[in-house]
């Protein structure tokens, strides 16, 4: 039975997969079974985003949808029921920028793609980054900015990284101005154009 | 002898609004005085050359070019954002010494920084800027959110205007939140209950929000001043002010002001035929937002910044039912009366040049910001004219000899026959001043039409 669900969310069927997840638990299903199904689906929204036939609403919608599933399941799970994930990947609009559209959207897929995600919010002053690298260990951090000024901060970020002998994590940056060009003057690894390229950059150098 | 206003064609009213743009006057009302006959013949050339870009009729002498920056001006002056917002000669001065030094072919004003103390006094929630969330030395940033709730579309569908007033307002200016007391103004009818309709303005803090209004209309009214003068002044040393007013697509109107953009995303799928209601409710004034500025200013060009509709954003599909149906009749509304809408399309617009070239030749004025211009002439550059496409990373990280390369490119493809106009694609902070320079000094030079 475990298709239902995932197309229900692919397709984006709010009422009806909210639906079939009620009744669903009330036949006692395994809500983990049903967990997990969602997120083949929200994987599914994803691959409609990167190959273009989904765009902003649907990941708001898939997104609200989810959170809608999640608060029917919550009840029923376990603690230890919390998946495996891939690894841990840091986001943070960088300092001086207060933009968080495009963040949230990164963080959302990433998320819902096995990632645990360490959130550092906006306007992220250097030495956060700095400091969440070394307490979580993680390998993979995202710089997000919308405005020109983030071009500075995001290389300043970099070279803090560098400085903090931090310089093997994975470094990919983003936002509305940002192209290769401010990747070579950044010092970035890569730069992704959308959330799902995000994904996929993380999932290279994580595995997944 | 001349015919009435009513009487135009909307070709007649634009050249006769045209012709009110390059004839400008003083704040009495007679002809400007240019501090040089020299001056004058630089206004009236640089005019005549935007016109002509725009019209598609002349073929102009060159490719005008354009800068339009954000807080620029302010780090080339060595001030910051904070400096210019609350100290309005300071920001006049550093717009006049961009201008002066660059030597552009328009300027944009010097409204972009506005009232620090303006903002304070009221409390304003949309933007944070220097000293209240933001650095001194970074400009204002938008706090996007839900200023109008999922379920509030009837109330704005059925009196735009009192939603405004009487919600929107007191959402957005702390100073205002009184204003959600205030009664619908449609009540007062006849004697018997005119009374009941003005005991709001009686409580205290009605009064007090009403105070703290009039001093928010001093300070506008001061900064104004400084703003207004600016412009004169550009204009009596020959630099025309491009833009005449503003006014936006309803589709961003909604997504931007009111809902946030995962609101109005969301509600594409919960409540699309309230959404497409409330669109049309407020076509008709952001029409009238539009021309009313260009009549008061006696300038065309109305800019329409562009968000929620940029590739990537919504499917071809959303674009077609939500985005441009509203926006289209926005800019035809302005054409009909004379104007020439300007949106500015920042992020990338490509998927979109096939919709948006539907719309009368000659009229428009498109910025472009990272989109194929080869493409964007051929198909847009039929009917539009366009505008921009110098990309900020280049104008950032580049040297002046990639931008004279780039700008090459430009003038070679989309200034091919006219209908161009050089300029960067979004607006611009930390760029490198040689970059600008490289921009303009070449576009002058290589722009030439022979």
């Amino acid at each position: 039975m475990g298709g239902k669900l995932v197309k229900l969310l692919a397709d984006l069927k709010e009422q009806e997969a909210l639906e079939f997840v009620e009744k669903a638990l009330g036949k006692g299903v395994d809500p983990m079974n049903l967990l997990w199904d969602a997120k083949e689906g929200m994987k599914i929204v994803g691959h409609k985003f990167a190959s273009e036939e989904y765009f902003i609403p649907e990941l708001f919608f898939s997104g609200e949808i989810l959170k809608g599933i999640v608060k029917l399941l919550e009840p029923h799970l376990k603690k230890e029921d919390e998946t495996e994930r891939l690894g841990k990947v840091i986001i943070g609009t960088v300092a001086g920028d207060i933009h968080d559209i495009g963040k949230n959207l990164v963080v959302f897929m990433l998320d819902v793609n096995g990632f645990e995600v360490v959130d550092l919010g906006i306007d992220v002053p250097v030495q956060k980054f700095v400091d969440a690298i070394k307490e979580t260990g993680s390998t993979v951090v995202g710089l997000s900015g919308f405005l020109t000024l983030a071009f500075q901060s995001m290389k300043e970020t970099v070279d803090a990284i560098k400085e903090a002998g931090l310089r093997d994590v994975k470094i990919m940056i983003g936002g509305g101005q940002i192209n290769n060009q401010v990747r070579d003057f950044t010092g970035a690894d890569a730069y992704g154009k959308d959330a799902m390229e995000a994904v996929k950059l993380a999932k290279g150098w994580i595995g997944g | 002898m001349e015919k009435k206003w009513e009487e135009m064609s909307p070709d007649e009213k634009q050249e006769a609004m045209f012709q009110s743009w390059l004839s400008p006057k003083d704040p009495e009302g007679n002809d400007l005085k240019f501090k040089s006959p020299e001056a004058e013949k630089l206004f009236k050339e640089r005019a005549t050359r935007i016109k002509d870009a725009i019209q598609m009729k002349k073929l102009p002498d060159r490719v005008p070019v354009c800068m339009f920056p954000n807080m620029f001006p302010v780090y080339y002056s060595g001030m910051t954002p904070q400096e210019v917002m609350y100290d309005y000669d300071k920001c006049s001065m550093a717009w006049k010494k961009f201008v002066l030094d660059f030597e552009p072919d328009t300027h944009m004003g010097c409204a972009a920084p506005g009232p620090g103390r303006f903002f304070e006094i009221l409390d304003y929630k949309l933007y944070a800027w220097p000293g209240h969330g933001i650095l001194p030395e970074h400009g204002y940033q938008c706090n996007e959110g839900e200023y109008m709730m999922a379920d509030e579309y009837d109330a704005l569908i059925q009196d735009p205007s009192n939603f405004f007033s009487n919600v929107y307002l007191p959402r957005v200016f702390g100073a205002l939140e009184p204003f959600k007391m205030l009664p619908s103004l449609t009540g007062i009818l006849e004697m018997y209950g005119v009374a009941f309709n003005f005991i709001p303005y009686g409580l205290p803090p009605v009064q007090a929000a009403y105070k703290a209004l009039m001093e928010a209309g001093g300070e506008a009214l001061k900064w104004a001043g400084v703003v207004g003068g600016f412009d004169g002044e550009m204009a009596t040393l020959g630099f025309p002010q491009l833009l005449g007013g503003f006014t936006k697509a309803p589709f961003d109107t909604i997504g931007d002001t009111l809902r946030g953009t995962k609101g109005i995303m969301l509600d594409i799928y919960r409540q699309p035929d309230k959404l497409l209601q409330a669109l049309d409710a407020i076509t008709p004034l952001m029409i009238k937002m539009g021309v009313g500025a260009a009549q008061m200013t006696g300038n065309p060009i109305i800019f329409m910044p562009l968000h929620k509709g940029a590739d990537g954003f919504l499917s071809d599909e959303q674009f077609k039912t939500f985005y441009w149906p509203t926006f289209r009749k926005v800019i035809v509304g302005l054409i009909d009366e004379g104007c020439v809408p300007f949106p500015a399309a920042e992020g990338g617009y490509n998927s979109r040049l096939k919709v948006i070239r539907d719309i009368p030749k000659g009229k428009t004025l498109w910025m472009l910001d990272q989109i194929d211009m080869a493409k964007a002439k051929e198909i847009l550059g039929e009917t539009a004219c366009i505008f921009g496409n110098m990309t900020l990373s280049l104008l950032s990280l580049g040297t002046p000899q990639d931008v004279r390369d780039y700008a090459k490119k430009l003038i070679d493809t989309a200034g091919k026959g006219g209908g161009y106009i050089m300029a960067n694609g979004a607006f611009f902070d930390n760029v490198k001043p040689e970059n600008l320079k490289a921009m303009v000094d070449f576009t002058k030079e290589y722009g030439v039409y022979k």
